[in-house]
């Protein structure tokens, strides 16, 4: 186990480096100028092409990337180049409001969808089922934005029991940190949930079928005890796939969620960084994204040999 | 929806939850802000993303930066440069020597006194950013400390518009920052915010696109004047200010709404209405200067490298379709502007004008591209499609020019992407352009000072490069007017030779609204959003 978790971590340096070259060649071609927003409207052409100078920007693709790639080695992302800060302060800065969002999406989703999709097999083609599949197919359909939207007007501005913005550290207490996050987290997790959902109940269906259930309900195990002790965790390797799935689908969503709920997160200082053609931010943030990634695809390796004993690396 | 009552269910909500808090989090955590400090949460146009006034010549940089560094001069409401932190000035008579003398009790915020050194140095990085100050410097010379209060600055030729270079609210504006700090090259950007204004920027808590705040500066000497736009005292009545960047339109119309924050500089004309029937929020005209709209063109390349084209699209080209376009149909918001200066300023004047007004002459357009000899190539359109001013006039310039038989190029974009391909040289079809739209701020247009869009200087001026000497010449006289007749007699013959160069196509005069809860007061429309002389009952 540990030779294989040792590989796995090891393989994630030529991923990381290709990730690197591909971010790095798509915003060198990509268009758009830095130096022409900093400069502003007002700007003469001579003043934005100084500018572009003074930034390296006119510098050849081969030494740029070289010395990025140096820079990253040593483990410096660079300084942006609108803010004049650290790439690793700008992250850090934004990273516990969108680990919180991500977290409390994550526990409210998984709480909500699990038990919807086991019900939903348990009573396949009753009401029940078509309901929660109903909502799953409306959660689906509805954008993140449009939820926030109804979600903020709703509990925030009509019966104000939430802020409508805003996010406040957890070190200022438990219920404030909450507070911010709750409508955020709905918004954001509802298209999870549907697909969390979905997918439990479409694997419950497959192993309700089996024999050892029926075995299990012949010797008189009560209904919860099979749907939840035996079915659920026979069911679980691709639910706990489409869980780590869903964290690139979740990092999307917080973009949009942070945008729309003014939540001072990672999505929002990469939309900042890419309107901006912010280059040193953008390569830095896709490169932790990535590496994010990487590891919740250990993790979700890892987490199978738990739940399956017939799994081993 | 009123929120007057003071204490919400939320509230109630937070009186509950705190136990909870209590328990979870071991304790009470320690509050960021000192108990009774006094806040005002202000939502600025856009984000902070830099701090250097000089280097980023952004608006909204230039808003944050007039709370962090002092100017020399200011302006009021009649654009008139006032003295801020200069005592007295006196000119030679042949007015090639300007001597400065600073007032007493000038402070930076690392607590070092203001000197005659750093204003020097301060004004040396300005001019060789600023439109007046690189006019300034090709006529300087000698800037000079000549003791700690004083300054001369002598110039080969006279420059009677000194003060106002020094006072303008136009970016760059002169701010005046510490020697070591304003030594740093104009073209990249310092790393310490120290100024002399009478707030503190907290560096420590700058979240670029999330948080800028501003602290009190204790040790600032306001001048005894009433405040006024950039002149006057410039009295701070809260602890701290905090500016909480939120890009969502409809988040801020929330927020507002639900008094997470007090005032708003930019509310979207669409979410005004809403706005208006809250009584607890108080809207006003942002800044009575407003902003013309600009259709762009370039002169290099076919097919507006024809005058006759140029006045083809210049004749057919309704303002009120733009301006309806851009602030919908409150009308108390727009006015037409056939002219290249700010409506209702001294200099304002329609000489010239005819071309923009009465009714629109789609068949005379027709006609004048016929004896252009236009032949269906097609217009580059490049619009920015993330700013809603500039999408809203690309949609009626795509309509008005098939209308009148062009053939439309249009390149839907973001506002990134204009800023470099308008840079470009190339022909229109090689990574060039053939228009493309944007706004000035009135402020800018009150004069040609800041208003870089009607110059004419060919391959050195804006982008477009219209080329028309005499158009120039007349501007340089401008700067050496020393009446305001004579200052107006000039401009309405570089508003009509501009106006028949089409050197760009105004497409009207437009406000905006800013929003702010009704306990905050003394908010007064201007340039620039002034927090000097509000309070938050």
């Amino acid at each position: 186990m540990l030779g294989y978790v040792l590989k796995r971590t090891l393989a994630t340096i030529p991923v990381m480096a290709f990730v690197a070259l591909f971010v790095f060649s798509l915003l060198y071609i990509a268009p758009g100028d830095p130096a022409a927003v900093i400069a502003g409207d007002q700007a003469s052409p001579e003043d934005v092409e100084k500018i572009r100078k003074s930034l390296g920007l006119d510098r050849p693709f081969v030494a740029r990337f070289a010395e990025w790639s140096l820079q990253v080695l040593r483990g410096d992302l660079g300084r942006s180049i609108f803010t004049g800060l650290p790439v690793t302060e700008l992250i850090a800065q934004r990273i516990e409001p969108t680990v919180s969002l991500m977290i409390v999406t994550l526990i409210l989703s998984i709480l909500v969808a699990i038990p919807i999709g086991v019900v939903a097999a348990w009573r396949a083609g009753g009401w029940l089922d078509r309901g929660f599949m109903g909502f799953a197919v409306l959660g689906f359909s509805v954008p993140v934005f449009v939820v926030g939207y109804l979600l903020a007007y709703v509990f925030a501005l009509e019966l104000d029991w939430l802020p409508v913005q805003g996010y406040t550290p957890i070190s200022k207490g438990l219920w404030p940190w909450l507070e911010n996050l709750i409508l955020p987290a709905i918004a954001l997790g509802f298209v999870y949930i549907a697909l969390i959902a979905r997918i439990t109940r479409a694997t419950m269906l497959e192993v309700l079928s089996q024999d050892y259930i029926r075995t299990a309900r012949a010797k008189g195990l009560g209904e919860t005890a099979v749907l939840f002790m035996h079915a659920l965790k026979n069911a679980s390797v691709p639910i706990i796939t489409v869980i780590g799935i869903g964290v690139a689908l979740l990092i999307g969503g917080a973009v949009v969620t942070e945008s729309v709920f003014a939540i001072p997160g990672l999505g929002r200082l990469t939309i900042d960084a890419i309107v901006r053609r912010d280059y040193p931010l953008i390569q830095g943030i896709v490169l932790m994204f990535s590496f994010v990634y990487v590891l919740v695809n250990l993790a979700v390796d890892l987490i199978y040999t738990l739940v399956d004993p017939r799994i081993r690396y | 929806m009123e929120h007057s009552v003071s204490i919400s269910r939320r509230t109630v909500l937070k009186g509950f939850g705190a136990t909870g808090a209590l328990t979870a989090a071991g304790g009470l955590a320690a509050p960021a802000i000192a108990q009774g400090a006094s806040v005002l949460k202000f939502v600025p146009q856009a984000n902070l993303a830099n701090f250097d006034p000089i280097w980023g010549t952004q608006y909204v940089v230039r808003n944050a930066s007039q709370l962090v560094w002092d100017t020399l001069y200011g302006v009021d409401d009649k654009l008139q440069p006032q003295r801020q932190m200069v005592e007295s000035e006196e000119v030679s008579s042949d007015g090639l020597t300007w001597t400065f003398k600073l007032r007493s009790g000038l402070k930076f915020h690392d607590g070092e006194p203001v000197l005659a050194k750093d204003v020097v140095a301060s004004l040396t990085r300005w001019s060789a950013r600023d439109p007046m100050g690189l006019m300034l410097k090709a006529i300087q010379q000698e800037l000079t400390a000549v003791d700690d209060k004083t300054f001369k600055w002598v110039l080969s030729r006279p420059y009677p518009k000194m003060l106002l270079a020094l006072g303008k609210a136009g970016t760059p504006v002169a701010f005046i920052m510490p020697e070591r700090i304003a030594k740093t090259d104009p073209f990249k950007q310092i790393e310490e915010y120290i100024g002399s204004g009478p707030m503190k920027f907290a560096r420590g808590e700058w979240k670029p696109g999330a948080l800028a705040v501003f602290e009190k500066f204790k040790d600032y000497v306001p001048r005894s004047e009433a405040p006024m736009w950039l002149s006057g005292g410039k009295i701070v009545n809260f602890d701290r200010i905090e500016w909480i960047i939120m890009p969502d339109p409809a988040t801020a119309s929330a927020a507002l709404q639900n008094g997470e924050i007090d005032w708003w500089e930019t509310p979207l004309s669409d979410l005004v209405p809403v706005l208006k029937k809250n009584r607890n929020i108080k809207l006003d005209i942002a800044d009575p200067l407003g902003n013309i709209g600009s259709f762009r063109l370039n002169h290099m390349h076919p097919p507006f490298n024809d005058v006759r084209i140029r006045r083809a699209v210049q004749i057919a080209l309704s303002q009120e379709d733009y301006m309806r376009a851009i602030v919908g149909d409150d009308t108390n918001l727009w006015k037409p502007c056939p002219s290249f200066f700010t409506p209702g300023t001294a200099l304002y004047t329609e000489t010239g004008g005819e071309p923009l007004k009465g009714k629109r002459d789609i068949e005379a357009a027709k006609k004048l591209l016929k004896e252009a000899g236009y032949a269906g190539q097609p217009v580059t359109c490049v619009v920015a499609q993330d700013q809603p001013i500039t999408k809203a006039q690309g949609e009626i310039t795509a309509d008005l020019l098939k209308k009148i038989g062009m053939t439309v190029d249009f390149v839907a974009t973001d506002w990134g992407t204009v800023g470099q391909r308008r840079a470009s040289k190339n022909e229109p079809g090689k990574g060039g352009w053939g228009m493309f739209h944007t706004w000035h701020a009135g402020s800018d247009c009150v004069s040609p000072v800041g208003n870089i869009a009607i110059r004419t200087g060919g391959e050195k001026a804006w982008f477009g490069w219209p080329d028309n000497p005499a158009i120039e010449a007349e501007i340089s006289k401008w700067y050496d007017a020393k009446t305001l007749d004579e200052e107006k007699a000039i401009l309405s013959n570089v508003n009509k030779m501009g106006m028949e160069h089409v050197t760009y196509i105004p497409t009207g005069f437009f406000l905006t609204y800013q929003a702010w809860r009704s306990n905050i007061s003394g908010i007064v429309g201007g340039p620039t959003p002034s927090f000097f002389g509000v309070k938050k009952a």
